[in-house]
């Protein structure tokens, strides 16, 4: 069995379109979160997201490629490029044989759906672009990866809504664990600001009219984000033999399933899936400095996971730093577990812990310490990141902080 | 308003799955064995139905002062946003 380090991270979010634009936004307690205006708001009564604002697609690819690009896709892959270009791994020189690409997503090509089907069933459109499947597929930002990097060992996409990504990257980590690959492309994006997933998005009644307030008094639900992060993992003797900056090292990985309700979560199943995942990695609760949450606003998670923090950690759940950084880069769904891995690893390196922002007053029925509105300077060993889904998906990954 | 009430029960009665007959203003919807799921069919039915908007909002227990305890309390709402919608076009 391998150690599986870190060697390069990538990030396109609201708070920043690289990891550095991103790390100094958080930090700050800045959150993302704002009117949207990458598309016409009119008719929709949800008027707030975390959008990647100022994101000019012609600054990064060429027209012709372009063309094949959902905005998920494009995403993917400038966050990707940076991953990649951090790591200095070159795939085209024989490692890419024995490299795999798992890429998380909820809902892929969301736009060009989207837009395509505004063309068949609301103009009439004759014919549609010869490109429009290949771009909606959902596996597209994973294969344009593989394309531009050179990467020919196992590639897929892992889709279990707002756990996507950890689930991908739960996935990686023990393909390169287990010697099926020597290193791997991981993470998740997601790009779902169209007018129709919005409505949609509407009725299930979740959609804060303000903010994301994460375990707060008086926080009303959730709020989109979209974006992607991008990690490039390796086993540890490879990069300590090449002498690769070694960035984190993701120690455990937890899975289980609610066999619930398809919308409400299950304390059991988040438990389950943080003490599984304490349990691979080989510690013990005690052994976790912080949490970044799944904390998506609603009341019915930050309760449920509150009450599973306190199943898994006991007395321990008290001296635990808890924070949801969805306040921050809002909810991005498929790409969620990766821009909070990205968070994580990128909070472990800094020496601080990002904060839940937007947080008003302490809810009697979320009584942690969910450091609340400031960063705080603390040296994190160990942390959990946790995602529960939609459909009962829960997954949390441990990540314990690079020599 | 007596026509809203009996289309109001009738659509109630119809997620829930039981006779219209059996609900009245005083029953709780809580009794009525409606999940969540079933809370968020019933606003939908009722915006349809009505052509209205509910602002009902999941993760509130008092969205803009509506509380759905009783189908009066349903009857309510409804009849309020039906004619501050009438009162609205005209």
């Amino acid at each position: 069995m391998n150690r599986v380090v870190v060697t390069g991270l990538g990030v396109c979010a609201a708070p920043g379109k690289s990891a550095a634009e991103f790390a100094a936004s958080i930090k700050s307690g800045r959150s993302a979160i704002g009117p949207i205006t990458i598309i016409p708001s009119e008719g929709l009564i949800t008027k707030i997201g975390a959008q990647v604002l100022d994101f000019d697609p012609a600054a990064h690819f060429a027209e012709n490629k372009l063309a094949l690009y959902d905005r998920c896709t494009q995403f993917a892959l400038v966050a990707a490029r940076e991953a990649i270009a951090q790591s200095g791994l070159q795939f085209r020189d024989g490692l890419g044989a024995r490299t795999a690409a798992i890429i998380g997503s909820g809902v892929g090509g969301q736009s060009t759906l989207d837009d395509n089907y505004l063309r068949v069933y609301g103009q009439g459109a004759k014919r549609l672009h010869p490109f429009t499947i290949p771009k909606l597929m959902i596996n597209a930002p994973c294969s344009h990866i593989t394309m531009e990097h050179g990467i020919t060992g196992p590639s897929f996409v892992v889709a279990s809504a707002c756990s996507s990504a950890n689930h991908a990257i739960g996935v990686a980590f023990q393909m390169v664990r287990a010697g099926m690959a020597e290193a791997a492309v991981t993470g998740g994006t997601e790009a779902v600001f169209t007018f129709g997933t919005i409505k949609g998005w509407e009725a299930l009644r979740v959609m804060a009219p303000d903010t994301c307030r994460p375990f707060s008094a008086g926080r009303k639900g959730m709020v989109l984000g979209e974006g992607a992060a991008v990690l490039v993992l390796e086993t540890r003797e490879r990069a300590l033999a090449r002498g690769a900056a070694i960035l984190a090292e993701i120690i455990g990985f937890g899975a289980t399933s609610d066999a619930g309700d398809i919308v409400l979560p299950a304390a059991e199943g988040a438990a389950g899936a943080m003490s599984a995942c304490l349990k691979d990695a080989g510690i013990a609760p005690d052994s976790v400095d912080y949490i970044n949450a799944h904390g998506t606003g609603t009341t019915a998670n930050d309760v449920t996971e509150t009450k599973a923090i306190h199943m898994v950690f006991g007395e321990r759940a008290k001296s635990l730093a808890i924070s949801s950084t969805k306040s921050l880069h809002g909810h991005t769904l498929g790409a969620a577990g990766a821009i909070e891995a990205a968070a994580t690893i990128i909070a472990m390196r800094g020496g601080f812990i990002p904060p839940t922002a937007n947080f008003l007053a302490p809810d009697p029925q979320c009584d942690l310490d969910y450091v609340p509105n400031e960063a705080r300077s603390r040296q994190i060993g160990v942390a959990l990141s946790n995602s529960f889904a939609f459909g009962g998906h829960n997954a949390s990954i441990a990540i314990r902080r690079g020599e | 308003m007596a026509d809203i009430a009996s289309e109001v029960i009738e659509v109630i009665a119809k997620q829930a799955k039981v006779e219209p007959a059996t609900v009245t203003r005083d029953t709780e919807l809580a009794d009525l064995n409606l999940e969540s799921l079933d809370s968020i069919e019933l606003v939908f039915a009722l915006e349809e139905k009505f052509n209205i908007e509910i602002p009902f909002n999941a993760n509130e227990s008092n969205s803009a002062g509506i509380t759905f305890t009783t189908a009066g309390n349903v009857i309510d709402a409804v009849a309020k946003l039906v004619d501050e919608q009438k009162s609205g076009k005209a």
